[in-house]
C-alpha cells in the first residue's frame, strides 16, 4: 500500500494522487532532484515561465479561472523571495496555491550558503501555513495536508519548503486516502451549532422595506452553486444587489436586480443604496476601505447581515448585527430553504419605493463619459472590447489602476470565474502572468489582459513564456504614458503635482511583441480601434494591441478617500474641495 | 474598535489588561506564527510563557498577556484561531474567574547593614532563598504578579537587585470541561 522512492518521486506522485495537471515554476540548484524526476514522468505538464514572480501570478489565474488549486515550483534564495508578492496576493484574495520551494541541504541551513533564505520564516505572514520538511517519510502527509488547507475554509496560498537533501532520501509514500487531518487543522463551521443565525437572517430580510445585497468573492470561492444560490435569492427578496471588484459576475451585469459594482470607483446608484439601506446582506465580503469608504458614515441607518466563512472578518471595521460564519453555499441553502418553508414575501410595496428611488439614482448616469473624435477615451475602448467579445467564452483579466477600474466598471460579466483582478493587494503586473495561468486551464477560451502602460512592463518578460506554450493570450494595453491611477491621485490630492507618475521612454509595443515573434497592433485614433479588436480577437498568437487613449482622463465616479458613500464625485462635477482634498491626502 | 486606514468612530471602549491561553500543536515556527500574528497586526504583548503541558501528543500552551478593548481582544482572539497548529484560544479574563501566578528570580546584591532588611522583606512575601555554588544571595518568588511588583518595589528600596520574571501563567477555575 505505502510505497519507498525518494522524496522528489514523492512531492510527483503527491501531485499526481492530488489531480495536478500543470505546476508553473522555474528551476535552480536546490530543486534540481524534483526537475529530474519531472523530466522522467508525463502525467504533470510545467510551465516554465521568465521570472518566479509570474509563476505565482500564472498559477493565481490557473486557480481562479478554474476553481482548482494552483501549483507552482521554484528554487531556495531568489526563487522564493521572487514569490512573495505572489503569495500575499494569493492571502489578501483568498486563492488557493501550494507553492514547493526547494531549499539548500539540511547541514547548509544556518550557514548562509549559497541562494539560502529562511523561505518559511519569510512567508509566514503571507501563507495560510507553512512548513520545512526535514523527513523524507513525512513529504507526503505534509502535501496531501497542504492541498486540503489551501483549500479548505478561506482558500488561500500554503507553501512547503523542501532541502535538498531531502527530495534525494528515500521516504515512503502514504496516500491521500490514508492521511488523517486533525480537525483543529481545519475550518470549523459555527453555522452547524446554530440554526437560530438562519432564522434571524430570513426574519431581518422579510422586513426590510430598503434591503440591499452586498455580494463578494466568497460566493465565487465557494463554488458554482453559490452563485446561482445568490441569484435565487436576490430574486425570491426581489432586492437590489450590488457587488464587489472580487464578486463581480456572481450575478450578471444583464440580471435586473444587479446595480453593478460598489466602492470607490463603484456604481453612484449602488453606493447611494447601501447608504441609505436598511437591510445590508454581506455575502461573502469583507467590508474592505475600498468599499466601505468613512467608517462612521457608513451605511449609518441599517442592520447589517454578515455571511463570511473567517470569522476574524466578523466585527473587524464594521459592526454587524446578525454574523453567520460559513461557506456561502451551505448557509445560502439554509437561508433560501427556511424562506420557502415558511412562505414568506417582502412587501412588495415597500420595495417598490425603493426600487423607484434606485431608478432615480439611476438617472444620473454615473458611467457618462464625453467621447471624442480624435482621441480614443479609455472608456470607449472597454466598451468596445466588450461589444466585440462578449459572444466568445472570454476571460478579462487586469493589472493594477485606472484600466482596472475602467474595465470593472465598462465590462459587463455574465458569469463567475471569468473576471480575474488582484483586489485586496493591488498588484501590478498580476494581470499578464495571470491571463497566461488562465489561458493555459482554458485553450480554447478568449484572454484577455486589460493592461496599463506601466503595469504591463511589470512582467513584461512573460511574452517568451506565452509564446514558448503558443498561448494566444491577448494583452489590450491602454497606453496613456502615465501611470493614469497616481496621476489622478495627484491632480486630485497633490495639487497637480505630477511626481514621477510619467512615463518617459515606454518601448515601442508594437516592436516589443515582434521581437517576442508575437503580433503588435497600434490603434492611435478611436476609428481603427475596432479593427485592431478584431484583428487581435482572430489571431491565434499572442498579442499586444497598444491602444494609445486620452492622456488625463480620470476615473470617475469616486468616493475620496475619507468620503462617505453618498459623497461620490461624478466625471461632471469633478472639481473637489480642498478640505477634504487634505484630509483625504493622508489616507491611501 | 478597529484597524483600518479610516478614523473610527468608536472609541468609547475601555483598554484594559487580558490573559489569553493558546492551546498549539508544539511544532516548530508555531511561537512564531503566534508572536508574528501580534506584530504584523499592530497588537502588543505584555508579557509571553510558553511551554510543553502534553509530552504524548506535543501540545504547549501559551499564556500571553495583552492589553485592549475588548473588541480588540476578541479580534486578536480570532486572529489567533486562524493559525494552522492553534486548537483552542480563551480569554481568562472573560471568563471571569481564573488564578494566576507568576515567577521571579533575583539576584540581590546582600551586605551586612541591609542583611536584617531584606530577610524581613523576603520573609513577608515567602521568597525563598536558592543556594548556589557561587554563594550569591538568589531568592525565588512565585505567585500573582502585583506580589511580585510590590516584593521587587520594596527590595528595589533597599538594594541594588537584578530580576528576571517568567511572566504570568494562569488557568480557568472552572471545571475542566475543555477539549482534548
Amino acid at each position: 500500500m505505502n510505497q519507498e522512492m525518494t522524496g522528489a518521486e514523492v512531492v510527483l506522485q503527491s501531485l499526481v494522487d492530488q489531480g495536478v495537471e500543470v505546476v508553473f515554476g522555474y528551476p535552480g540548484g536546490a530543486v534540481l532532484p524534483i526537475y529530474d524526476t519531472l523530466f522522467k514522468q508525463n502525467s504533470i505538464k510545467h510551465v516554465l515561465v521568465r521570472q518566479e514572480g509570474g509563476a505565482i501570478h500564472a498559477a493565481e489565474g490557473y486557480a481562479r479561472s478554474t476553481g482548482k488549486v494552483g501549483v507552482v515550483l521554484v528554487t531556495s534564495g531568489p526563487g522564493a523571495t521572487n514569490v512573495v508578492t505572489g503569495l500575499t496576493d494569493a492571502m489578501m484574495d483568498s486563492i488557493p496555491i501550494v507553492c514547493i520551494t526547494g531549499q539548500v541541504p539540511q547541514h547548509l541551513i544556518g550557514s548562509d550558503a549559497f541562494q539560502e533564505c529562511d523561505t518559511t520564516g519569510i512567508t509566514r505572514p503571507c501563507t495560510k501555513h507553512n512548513y520545512l520538511v526535514k523527513d523524507p517519510n513525512k513529504l507526503s502527509p505534509v502535501f496531501h495536508e497542504a492541498f486540503t488547507i489551501a483549500q479548505d475554509g478561506r482558500p488561500g496560498p500554503v507553501l512547503i519548503d523542501i532541502p535538498k537533501d531531502v527530495q534525494f532520501a528515500n521516504g515512503t509514500y502514504t496516500k491521500k486516502e490514508n492521511i488523517i487531518i486533525p480537525p483543529h487543522r481545519l475550518f470549523e463551521p459555527e453555522i452547524f451549532k446554530n440554526d437560530k443565525k438562519i432564522d434571524e437572517v430570513v426574519n431581518l430580510i422579510s422586513k426590510a422595506k430598503k434591503p440591499i445585497f452586498y455580494i463578494g468573492g466568497g460566493c465565487i470561492n465557494s463554488g458554482p452553486k453559490a452563485a446561482e444560490l445568490v441569484s435565487q435569492l436576490v430574486e425570491l427578496t426581489g432586492a437590489p444587489a450590488t457587488m464587489t471588484l472580487m464578486g463581480l459576475g456572481v450575478l450578471g451585469s444583464s440580471h435586473p436586480n444587479s446595480l453593478g459594482m460598489l466602492g470607490m470607483h463603484g456604481m453612484y446608484e449602488a453606493n447611494m443604496a447601501m447608504h441609505d439601506c436598511d437591510v445590508m446582506i454581506n455575502i461573502g465580503a469583507r467590508f474592505d476601505d475600498r468599499v466601505t469608504g468613512r467608517l462612521d458614515a457608513f451605511s449609518p441607518n441599517s442592520k447589517k447581515i454578515h455571511i463570511d466563512i473567517d470569522e476574524s472578518n466578523i466585527n473587524k471595521t464594521i459592526k454587524v448585527d446578525v454574523p453567520v460564519v460559513g461557506d456561502v453555499t451551505s448557509v445560502l441553502k439554509r437561508v433560501i430553504k427556511v424562506w420557502n418553508d415558511n412562505n414568506l414575501k417582502t412587501n412588495q410595496s415597500d420595495l417598490k419605493l425603493w426600487w423607484d428611488k434606485i431608478n432615480d439614482w439611476k438617472k444620473i448616469d454615473c458611467l457618462h463619459f464625453t467621447n471624442n473624435e480624435k482621441e480614443i477615451k479609455p472608456q470607449y475602448a472597454i466598451q468596445r472590447l466588450y461589444e466585440l467579445t462578449k459572444n466568445k467564452k472570454t476571460f478579462i483579466t487586469t493589472e493594477v489602476g485606472q484600466h482596472q477600474m475602467w474595465a470593472a466598471q465598462y465590462y459587463k460579466f455574465e458569469k463567475p470565474n471569468r473576471w480575474l483582478t488582484s483586489g485586496g493587494l493591488g498588484t501590478m503586473g498580476y494581470g499578464f502572468p495571470a491571463a497566461i495561468g488562465a489561458q493555459v486551464a482554458n485553450p480554447d477560451a478568449l484572454v484577455i489582459d486589460v493592461a496599463g502602460d506601466a503595469s504591463i512592463l511589470m512582467n513584461i518578460q512573460e511574452m517568451s513564456t506565452a509564446v514558448q506554450y503558443r498561448l494566444p493570450v491577448k494583452i489590450f494595453i491602454l497606453n496613456n504614458e502615465y501611470m493614469g491611477m497616481v496621476r489622478q491621485w495627484q491632480e486630485l490630492l497633490h495639487g497637480g503635482r505630477y511626481s514621477e507618475s510619467y512615463t518617459d521612454s515606454l518601448p515601442d509595443f508594437v516592436k516589443l511583441a515582434e521581437s517576442y515573434k508575437a503580433i503588435g497592433l497600434r490603434a492611435k485614433k478611436p476609428e481603427e480601434l475596432d479593427d485592431v479588436i478584431n484583428e487581435m480577437i482572430n489571431t491565434d498568437k499572442t498579442v499586444i494591441a497598444d491602444i494609445w487613449v486620452s492622456k488625463e482622463e480620470n476615473c470617475f465616479p469616486m468616493i475620496q478617500s475619507g468620503s462617505a458613500h453618498n459623497e461620490m464625485v461624478l466625471s461632471k462635477d469633478q472639481k473637489q474641495d480642498k478640505l477634504s482634498a487634505e484630509k483625504g491626502k493622508i489616507l491611501v | 474598535m478597529n484597524k483600518s486606514v479610516y478614523d473610527s468612530p468608536d472609541n468609547t471602549s475601555i483598554s484594559r489588561r487580558h490573559i489569553l491561553t493558546v492551546l498549539v500543536d508544539n511544532e516548530p515556527g508555531v511561537l512564531a506564527r503566534v508572536i508574528g500574528m501580534f506584530s504584523g497586526r499592530g497588537y502588543n504583548i505584555e508579557s509571553l510563557n510558553v511551554a510543553e503541558v502534553s509530552n504524548d501528543e506535543h501540545l504547549s500552551r501559551i499564556t500571553i498577556v495583552t492589553e485592549g478593548t475588548l473588541e480588540v481582544v476578541n479580534q486578536i482572539e480570532k486572529q489567533l484561531l486562524r493559525i494552522v497548529p492553534v486548537h483552542s484560544v480563551s480569554n481568562l479574563d472573560e471568563e471571569g474567574s481564573a488564578v494566576e501566578a507568576e515567577v521571579a528570580l533575583v539576584n540581590i546584591d546582600l551586605n551586612e547593614a541591609n542583611k536584617k532588611k531584606i530577610y524581613e522583606v523576603c520573609d513577608f512575601y515567602r521568597a525563598r532563598k536558592i543556594e548556589n555554588e557561587n554563594n550569591s544571595v538568589i531568592f525565588e518568588i512565585a505567585g500573582a504578579s502585583e506580589r511580585i511588583n510590590r516584593f521587587i518595589k520594596e527590595i528595589n528600596q533597599i538594594t541594588k537587585i537584578e530580576i528576571v520574571r517568567s511572566g504570568p501563567v494562569a488557568i480557568s477555575t472552572y471545571k475542566n470541561t475543555e477539549e482534548e
